[in-house]
């Protein structure tokens, strides 16, 4: 059992009290290949018997459509996107994350709140304001930051992923470049710095993203072992444990 | 960002608080007349108005979706939407701005929520602060009595059916106001509102409110210089 502990002040009308789940967070810039890890973590933990939860920015029921609409129209100013964001972290916190830590889940969730915190900073909003009002966020269990070297590199992950460079990842409301290619880099460059920055200040255990998918699945995978491990000191159904016997499963298969 | 108290625009913002059928905005469209015949360049912003969040606000009342803490951030987020959009723009062009409702609103009715007090304010720290805030204030039964003329039909956020106060629409209501009521209360030394008695008749309050209005005023605030033929 974990105890509950704030950034700031608690959100009101919610119990506070130990839970048994673990709240683990995958951060990192656009493009750097949180939901591809995300999707495999939560498929290496269920297949060891965990009750996985993942969620992400703009999932809530009450705020997601809403951002997206608004995003669309590129018309959102740099206080009301922090605002908007905001309410769609509160309901997922409210809604998703802490009935699911009470009920014993991992939740993984795809960056937490100092994406929203970095993106505040790269558009001069003032950093105390952001913080207090992520002041009802949870301490999370772990958060592991996937850092690239260089925005280049994201440039080309963006790229091979098929997709094109999206207004917003490119931080075209910030007119840094004179198109979606330059400004991606300066942005994103921008971003790395605040990630950086905020890696002592937050604890983010930090993982070279460079690195092959499968190098970088793997070290997630210790770190998390160790981080759920500490809860089971009874040596119960580890994940350790149950990684040796999927992979006995996969050898009897093969 | 600009915080609270340390915007500098050339013009002039008054706005209208206070609980629900304290004839705030009866004052307010009044106040709007005379300033626009006096050849004033007005703008009118309106609480829960913006159209980025509109469909969102709307849906999640319908559906109740709402938490005290994102009924506030959501609310936040429309008011950030029209400070960026309606109210600082003709400001720094050197309009006048009239808004029904203000931060003051979701002081009181998030804090009765119970949301903590110091983080609401956190929140709404980008708020242009207002040349003045008139504060309504109305006995509640007076309120009560006017609300229940204009609109029978209490919605269920408004009533504060969300808190589990009382069984009843009505009676929650009434609890509901009364601790909005006391918040206003507090906050207008807090914030130097300038408190008009809401008992008092129609014309006697437009009175007043246009005699402190006047002392901000200046001929250059005028329709003519602000828009230059």
């Amino acid at each position: 059992m974990t105890e509950m502990k704030f950034y700031g002040t608690a959100l009101p009308g919610i119990e506070i009290g130990p839970y048994s789940g673990k709240l683990i967070v995958i951060e990192g810039t656009d493009g750097v290949g949180r939901s591809t890890h995300v999707a495999l973590l939560r498929s290496w933990l269920e297949s060891a018997g965990n009750a996985v939860l993942d969620t992400g920015m703009t999932r809530s029921v009450l705020a997601g459509r809403g951002i997206k609409d608004a995003r669309a129209g590129h018309t959102l100013g740099r206080l009301t996107m922090q605002l908007y964001y905001a309410t769609d972290f509160a309901d997922r916190l409210e809604n998703q994350i802490l009935p699911a830590l009470r009920a014993g889940f991992i939740v993984l969730t795809d960056r937490y709140i100092y994406s929203a915190i970095a993106r505040a900073m790269v558009r001069g909003v003032d950093p105390e304001w952001v913080r207090a009002i992520y002041g009802i966020a949870l301490v999370p269990d772990a958060v592991y930051y996937l850092r690239v070297r260089s925005p280049e590199e994201l440039a080309a992950r963006v790229l091979t992923s098929g997709n094109a460079f999206d207004y917003w990842e490119s931080g075209m409301d910030l007119g840094l470049g004179n198109d979606y290619y330059d400004s991606f880099i300066s942005y994103q460059k921008l971003l790395l710095k605040e990630f950086d920055r905020m890696s002592g200040e937050y604890g983010f255990k930090v993982i070279d993203a460079s690195r092959p998918v499968r190098r970088v699945a793997s070290a997630l995978r210790r770190s998390i072992a160790r981080v759920i491990e500490d809860e089971s000191p009874k040596g119960s159904g580890t994940v350790k444990e149950t990684v040796k016997i999927e992979s006995q499963d996969k050898a009897k298969t093969a | 960002m600009i915080s609270y108290g340390h915007h500098r625009y050339p013009g002039r913002l008054f706005v209208v608080e206070g609980t629900d059928g304290s004839g705030k905005s009866t004052q307010l469209s009044l106040l709007y007349q005379w300033l626009k015949s006096e050849g004033y360049s007005v703008f009118f912003s309106e609480w829960n108005s913006s159209p980025l969040v509109k469909d969102t606000t709307r849906r999640a009342k319908k559906r109740r979706l709402f938490t005290p803490t994102t009924f506030s951030l959501l609310h936040a987020t429309d008011f950030a939407d029209r400070t960026e959009r309606d109210i600082i723009p003709p400001l720094k062009a050197g309009a006048i701005v009239l808004a029904d409702r203000y931060i003051y609103t979701a002081f009181a009715r998030d804090v009765a929520r119970g949301c903590d007090r110091a983080w609401v304010r956190q929140v709404y720290n980008f708020a242009v602060k207002p040349t003045a805030a008139f504060f309504f204030r109305a006995p509640l039964d007076v309120a009560i009595d006017r609300i229940s003329f204009a609109r029978p039909l209490l919605k269920y956020y408004e009533a504060g059916m969300d808190m589990d106060w009382a069984d009843d629409e009505e009676e929650s209501f009434k609890i509901f106001q009364g601790k909005i009521l006391e918040e206003y209360d507090h906050m207008v030394s807090e914030f130097g509102l300038t408190v008009i008695d809401g008992a008092q008749p129609i014309r006697t309050q437009q009175g007043q409110m246009r005699e402190i209005v006047s002392r901000y005023l200046k001929e250059n605030l005028k329709e003519k210089a602000v828009l230059p033929q």
